[in-house]
């Protein structure tokens, strides 16, 4: 690929850099997003939120190109130019689109059902098409030139410019929820008036702030960390630990604060990044991402730790019990499944594991859901009336009170995580992940060690499964779909596999957005796989790596001085046949450091 | 009754007949190499012994024990340390951590501190190198992770497989000056080698093997000095 496009034209890289770029936008507008998102809006009640969307391609667009195509001797304006051709190409797609529908007028809902007369008038920007069409080159043209200069300005003014973007674009997303918040106490209230208007996005001036106090926040931030990173190391040891308590002390106390500060619904968003998200994903990470055994089925365990939970305490079913003493029955039950599922796959590796849990799963649901079981399980129309958990006499049934439970279990659960990741116990997950035979040769039974793993692995979830039905008050069994297994993983993958705060990051990212964004939830699996497809490609160890998988994807040890080339390590010959995994890595590094290079450009 | 005992063992991969009846002894104290080139056996040989590979027929006898019945990790506990070819290091975790993982059956720390300072001596290079995770480490590097990985469980018997595949032809001296080390200090050795040269220097007895059959055994210098391994394994006139 790269040999041959070194004999075309910068000119022509920069246009082909542009027509793969006009893709995403084309297909943001046809698959409904920018429709969708057309009545947020960014400024006043002018700029939408959906057009900000191919702004933003446009704008990576004009920063690829840059990126790619110029060489450092190059004048600065040769640089944007780059940028702004790309971004024209996009701005020129879309006109074209718009010429298509509008003026040709050929219909192409037939087939693509948003091209619909309301995306054409967002493209239009609301003018006549052929107006529309002319704005819309001249924005591409604006945008992949702001790119290219991104690309060409100093790395700290960029990372603060795109601090800025982002601030103003999530301020603008989550309007409704920041409302929500902003309108609990006076000076809040006043607050929002100042930077939103009553219908539309960010008034003027809000927006000017909402993007230069963050922007200027990144910049002296930028500035000041290294010197504030070398004071902090050159205090003793005591002093810099009493530091890391005072910041945990805070950060826990912001956290027992969260639903006063921030009320009823960003509570209950933050119920399910927990439930479904952090417990979720810690519990799956311990069997995939520390033992290395692909579950799928991890939604069964939910599904039994949440089953027991209801026919245990639901007076409907002739349960009684309370929460606290039907829980231990959710934990075990959940646990003998995580035993009795190990047992069967012992013998399993990667893909085959895959299937037979991911049958596992869906046998759960369907046996919860069958006729001939509906005296026991009730069939499709589920369990109600679970009880919500009491503590000393007090219901937790709203998400203000449940919250505290979640932060409880979820410090609970994450407190075993990193105790177990770092026990004997761990480690031998760690072995048998890495190399199963060799584990063995080093005395590691596996038949205890994946047993654990599952054991431990489904307890996570049925605990989350038992407050989830508690939670709800009701369970159907179409609730315990595939989708939560994959919600799970996704999670981890994202986050890092294997890393325990990975999982928090990536769950307030997976699931946390989703929640505050739920009108677009029909997006939500869309944007799930963009997002992955992104992840392999340019962070394939997650956004918060364990330490070994950081490693192996990345550069090498920062710890490792070059040494002088002593005795025992002589150049390999010529011709030397090394491990295919070793020069896979070394592959793998070399792309990014290339990567890396063009960064810092 | 010697450490090891192997009589009459049998393996298979599915339909293919790889050992055809392999008898060997292996004396307390004593380096004993098993040479033979590719596919006759040697590794299928270490890793039924190892008990990463069950045999349909023969007795394994450690210690004067019958362990083929038992499941790998066991007669990893009882002092069979398989150090297995192409070292396979865990990548991801450090090379202390590897090495931790060596004495994973074990729980004398005092003991264990012992034999990491000891494997340390014997590798200063793993030293310099204990906090860099084992996937950057050369080839070289990695075969001495590998062997200190399993001189870690303090082996009984330990069951080297081709420790100088692929590397440099300094470093097969080094990984052979470290095994007649070994083998001062009394550690007993079971090698199995495609270099048969450097393998019957360090041994103190050798078996051939060739398609899953032992065609030949004797003194390692006897050995060195028999007309038929001189022309097929040491290249010799």
């Amino acid at each position: 690929m790269r040999q041959r496009a070194q004999g075309k034209s910068p000119l022509r890289r920069a246009i082909d850099v542009g027509l793969i770029g006009s893709i995403p936008a084309l297909l943001l507008a046809l698959v409904g997003m920018v429709d969708a998102f057309s009545n947020r809006y960014l400024l006043e009640e002018s700029v939408s939120t959906g057009q900000v969307m191919l702004a933003v391609v446009a704008l990576i667009v004009g920063y690829l190109a840059a990126r790619r195509i110029s060489l450092p001797a190059q004048t600065v304006a040769t640089k944007i130019g780059y940028g702004a051709v790309a971004g024209l190409m996009v701005g020129l797609v879309l006109a074209l689109l718009l010429f298509i529908g509008e003026v040709v007028g050929i219909n192409l809902r037939k087939v693509l059902v948003n091209a619909s007369p309301a995306l054409y008038e967002i493209l239009a920007f609301n003018q006549a098409p052929a107006v529309g069409m002319l704005l819309l080159a001249l924005m591409g043209t604006l945008l992949g030139a702001l790119g290219g200069a991104l690309f060409v300005m100093p790395a700290r003014l960029r990372s603060a410019i795109i601090t800025g973007i982002t601030v103003i674009i999530l301020l603008a997303l989550l309007r409704d929820i920041v409302k929500l918040v902003f309108q609990q106490y006076e000076p809040t209230t006043a607050l929002y008036r100042f930077l939103f208007t009553p219908n539309g996005g960010l008034t003027k001036i809000g927006l000017l702030l909402a993007f230069l106090l963050p922007a200027a926040a990144d910049y002296v931030w930028s500035a000041g960390r290294p010197t504030l990173d070398r004071r902090y190391h050159a205090l003793p040891d005591g002093t810099q630990k009493s530091v890391r308590w005072v910041g945990l002390a805070v950060a826990f106390i912001l956290l027992l604060l969260f639903p006063t500060i921030f009320g009823r619904f960003p509570s209950e968003a933050m119920n399910n990044v927990i439930l479904l998200g952090i417990m979720m994903g810690l519990g799956l990470n311990i069997v995939v991402g520390f033992a290395g055994m692909l579950d799928l089925g991890y939604v069964g365990f939910f599904a039994i730790g949440a089953y027991t939970m209801a026919l245990l305490t639901s007076p409907q079913v002739g349960g009684g019990m309370n929460f606290w003493t039907a829980l231990p029955f959710s934990l075990l039950a959940s646990m003998i499944a995580g035993i009795i599922l190990g047992i069967p796959v012992l013998k399993m590796r990667g893909d085959y594991l895959a299937i037979v849990t991911l049958g596992f799963g869906e046998i759960i649901r369907v046996l919860v859901l069958s006729d001939a079981l509906r005296p026991w399980f009730y069939g499709a129309p589920g369990i109600t009336g679970v009880p919500a958990p009491n503590v000393g006499g007090m219901l937790l049934n709203n998400p203000e009170t449940l919250y505290y439970l979640l932060i409880a279990v979820m410090g609970l659960t994450l407190f075993i995580s990193l105790r177990l990741r770092d026990s004997r116990l761990g480690r031998a997950w760690m072995a048998v992940r890495e190399d199963e035979d060799v584990a063995e040769a080093m005395g590691i039974n596996l038949v205890v060690t994946k047993l654990m793993a599952f054991a431990t692995g489904a307890t996570m979830a049925g605990l989350g499964g038992a407050i989830f039905a508690a939670k709800l008050g009701s369970i159907v069994p179409q609730t315990f779909n595939l989708l939560i297994s994959v919600n799970a993983l996704a999670v981890i993958i994202i986050g890092g596999m294997g890393s325990v705060p990975g999982v928090v990051v990536g769950a307030l990212l997976l699931i946390g957005l989703p929640e505050v964004l739920r009108e677009f939830a029909e997006y939500r699996l869309w944007v799930y796989g963009a997002l992955l497809v992104a992840m392999m490609l340019f962070k394939p160890e997650g956004f918060w790596p364990d330490e070994g998988h950081r490693r192996e994807l990345t550069e090498h040890d920062p710890e490792e001085t070059p040494q002088a080339p002593g005795p025992a390590d002589p150049p390999l010959p010529p011709g030397t046949v090394r491990d295919r995994a070793a020069v896979a890595r070394a592959d793998i590094r070399a792309t990014h450091t290339e990567d890396e290079a063009g960064l810092d450009e | 009754m010697a450490l090891l005992e192997i009589e009459n063992l049998h393996t298979y991969y599915g339909n293919i007949h790889a050992l055809k009846g392999i008898s060997l002894e292996v004396e307390k104290g004593e380096v004993v190499c098993l040479i033979g080139s590719n596919g006759a056996g040697k590794s299928t040989t270490l890793k039924t012994v190892s008990g990463l590979i069950r045999p349909r027929q023969g007795t394994i006898r450690f210690e004067g024990e019958e362990v083929i019945f038992l499941p790998a990790h066991e007669i990893a506990r009882g002092g069979v340390v398989h150090v297995p070819e192409g070292r396979r290091c865990f990548a991801q975790l450090s090379v202390e951590e590897n090495l931790e993982l060596g004495a994973y059956s074990r729980n004398d720390k005092a003991a264990i501190r012992e034999d990491l300072a000891h494997v340390y001596e014997l590798f200063p290079r793993l030293k310099e190198r204990r906090k860099q995770y084992s996937g950057t480490l050369s080839g070289g590097e990695q075969q001495m992770l590998a062997m200190g990985r399993g001189l870690m469980a303090r082996p009984r018997v330990l069951l080297l497989d081709e420790p100088s595949m692929g590397l440099a032809p300094v470093l097969v001296d080094q990984i052979f000056e470290v095994i007649k080390t070994l083998h001062d200090e009394g550690t007993t050795i079971l090698l199995v080698e495609q270099n048969a040269h450097m393998a019957l220097q360090v041994a103190d007895r050798g078996y051939v093997i060739q398609t899953g059959e032992i065609v030949l055994s004797d003194d390692a210098k006897a050995l060195q000095h028999n007309e038929m391994i001189q022309r097929v394994y040491l290249g010799l006139a």
